[in-house]
């Protein structure tokens, strides 16, 4: 349905690449690559391979039981892409581009990061395959996130914090830009999400797909049918494209994303990007954005620093003005009210990220009834988020 | 207005008969604030500055190294919008000089391309240097900027195919922008081979004046730059005497342009 408005990297209006002339010749060589990559069977049994024995795909489906009670009795379903290696749906696209590095020749992977999920898988797949690795972290991440920055450390990466503008995760994606314009020779930007300039948002896309492939047949087999709805949390949106992206053709499914509200919407403290944001570009890309009336990005705000990003991946954009995805917005209070039923109802402690999908299956269950089938994308696991937890919580450590 | 007929146009033809190149002095607009940036702007002219490039602080500028990132969120921070970049625009265009602005495309896109313009070119403001808008996505501006006859200058950099080259700079008017190397913008000690093997080639085909970007700071360098490019364009090193001399800003400017204005002399 899709595949016509993905031509030359353009959801409908949205998507593109606003980038300085230096890089051109870079996504040039990266959407070649890539494309001749997923039409080689060589490349695709080895990215099937790595997959199998180093990620530990294909995860598996929870019947969340005890959770459904909190959900209007509907069955919530958790894909769990937080029993991947380093604890993340973002390992997928990483092992993805890490190949397409190899295949470039390029020795040298930069990456941005929020939370530092992306950023530790890089660091992981650099240390698998050789690959000198710069990730650049928001100076106000790296502190909500230290377990994150001396994990990327143990595996031999470099963490630089970025101390420019709001020190998150958007001013990390400028500083890996300004990187990649001076070293684009012998580097790859391993961008973790599915926004940026084209090719980007197709390759990230294409990378998480498998998460949706994988649970639209465990789905069937399960029950027979397919879903009522599939939730994720939004931030640029790259956990979300990996489970819609197989259902987008199945016309009675929902697709739910959860944007982060922050401390609501109407505060102005967010980073709900569709519910809150206008019609802008932002790092390459024409989507929504959280801007002023002068066109400057305005800072958002999220408890999860993986959320906490003033754009979002374009095609979320374009899901959304055809109508096809719907986008709500979850707020840091909501988030982890979901955060402590998922992990004393389960056992699972989720990442805060996911906590937002959680909690819109807690409304749309409520709406649907019991009778209904929730799939939510388990994204990540909660670790990284137990200093953060605590102190909202207010656990003494 | 016809762009052929433009005060910047005029500046190539001048300069080429007087065999130097033109110097393209670079600022922020409402650095460090509103009425100071103009009397800075207009200390760069009297220091001898050819043309005026003005940049509007943008929050997400990947094309800038630290010293105009510190730049622009000083101007950001003191409050800085289009309007009063407007009102900047009208000063410095009054002055006689040849006035462009440089924005990222964001701010363009979200005042409205048209309205934009329109306004901007009724201040006086000639071109526009767009550094995030490849030409694949400049189809709605370049049709914009004609109609306002706004000249719409493109950045090329040394990694420009040979292919792309014909496309880019065919669509450039007033002058084109070649970035000496691949990076940001900010002071090098040294300008490589690099842009001087781009200019040759955009000679070979085209007939535009080349101005040079990215690096140049000082007298030796704009001199080198200056002997076989029809332009050389310096910012970072402006914005730096700004922020090294906060109590006689403007006495620091001119002293720079003064040094730079030898030097596209000395070819």
């Amino acid at each position: 349905m899709l595949a016509e408005e993905d031509i030359a990297g353009k959801f409908g209006q949205f998507g593109g690449r606003f980038v300085p002339e230096a890089l051109i010749g870079a996504l040039d060589e990266l959407e070649r690559t890539h494309n001749e990559a997923m039409s080689d069977p060589v490349f695709l049994a080895e990215l099937a391979h790595l997959n199998a024995t180093y990620v530990g795909r294909p995860s598996i489906l929870t019947d969340a039981k005890n959770f459904s009670k909190h959900c209007g009795g509907a069955q919530i379903l958790l894909k769990r892409e937080d029993l991947n290696h380093t604890g993340s749906h973002k390992i997928n696209n990483v092992i993805g581009q890490a190949l397409l590095t190899k295949r470039m020749g390029k020795k040298r992977v930069i990456a941005e990061t929020g939370a530092g999920q992306h950023g530790v898988a890089t660091a992981t797949a650099a240390a698998l395959m050789g690959f000198e690795c710069v990730v650049y972290m928001g100076e106000e991440d790296v502190r909500r996130q230290s377990l994150n920055v001396a994990r990327m450390k143990l595996l031999g990466a470099q963490v630089v914090p970025v101390t420019s503008g709001s020190r998150t995760l958007k001013d990390a994606i400028n500083e890996a830009m300004r990187d990649w314009v001076t070293n684009v020779a012998d580097t790859h930007y391993l961008l973790g999400t599915v926004a940026g300039p084209h090719p980007f948002p197709t390759i990230v896309r294409d990378f998480h797909s498998v998460i949706g492939n994988e649970a639209r047949e465990q789905v069937l087999a399960l029950n027979g049918k397919l879903p009522d709805a599939v939730l994720a949390c939004i931030g640029g949106g790259s956990n979300a494209i990996g489970i819609f992206n197989r259902f987008i053709g199945d016309a009675g499914v929902r697709l739910i994303g959860l944007e982060a509200g922050g401390d609501g919407i109407e505060t102005g403290r967010h980073a709900s990007t569709i519910s809150g944001g206008t019609v802008g570009v932002l790092h390459g890309t024409r989507t929504y954005v959280l801007q002023d009336e002068n066109g400057q990005t305005v800072e958002s705000h999220s408890i999860s620093a993986g959320l906490d990003y003033p754009g979002v991946g374009p095609e979320h954009a374009y899901l959304h003005d055809l109508g096809r995805a719907e986008y709500r917005s979850v707020t840091d209070a909501q988030a982890m009210e979901a955060f402590a039923l998922l992990s004393r109802e389960e056992g699972i402690i989720p990442a805060i990220e996911t906590a937002h999908a959680l909690y819109g299956a807690m409304v749309l269950g409520k709406e649907l009834g019991k009778d209904a089938t929730i799939l939510i994308n388990l994204s990540g696991r909660g670790d990284k988020d137990v200093q953060t937890a605590a102190a909202w919580f207010g656990i003494e450590l | 207005m016809i762009a052929s007929q433009s005060k910047l146009s005029k500046l190539f033809i001048k300069c080429k008969s007087e065999n130097r190149a033109a110097l393209i002095g670079y600022l922020p607009a409402g650095f460090p604030n509103q009425s100071d940036s103009i009397k800075i702007i207009k200390a760069m002219i009297e220091g001898g500055v050819d043309a005026v490039e003005i940049g509007f602080p943008y929050s997400d500028p990947v094309m800038d190294g630290p010293v105009i990132q510190e730049a622009a969120e000083v101007a950001r921070k003191n409050g800085i919008t289009m309007a009063k970049t407007l009102d900047i625009v009208k000063e410095i265009s009054a002055t006689g000089v040849p006035t462009l602005l440089m924005t990222y495309w964001n701010p363009i896109e979200r005042y409205g391309p048209e309205k934009f313009a329109h306004d901007f070119s009724v201040e006086g403001m000639e071109g526009v240097i767009t550094p995030d808008l490849p030409i694949e996505e400049a189809g709605v501006w370049l049709a914009t900027a004609k109609e306002n006859s706004i000249h719409s200058i493109f950045v090329i950099a040394p990694s420009t195919g040979d292919g792309r080259l014909k496309d880019v700079t065919s669509n450039c008017s007033g002058f084109i922008y070649a970035a000496s190397s691949m990076g940001v913008t900010g002071t090098q000690t040294s300008v490589a081979n690099t842009a001087s093997a781009l200019v040759e080639r955009v000679r070979k085909i085209s007939g535009t004046p080349v101005a040079v970007g990215l690096g140049v700071s000082n007298r030796v360098q704009a001199s080198e730059v200056a002997k076989f490019a029809d332009g050389v364009i310096v910012g970072s090193a402006f914005v730096k005497a700004v922020l090294q001399n906060p109590s006689d800003p403007a006495t620091a400017v001119r002293k720079v342009a003064e040094e730079l204005s030898l030097g596209v002399r000395e070819r």
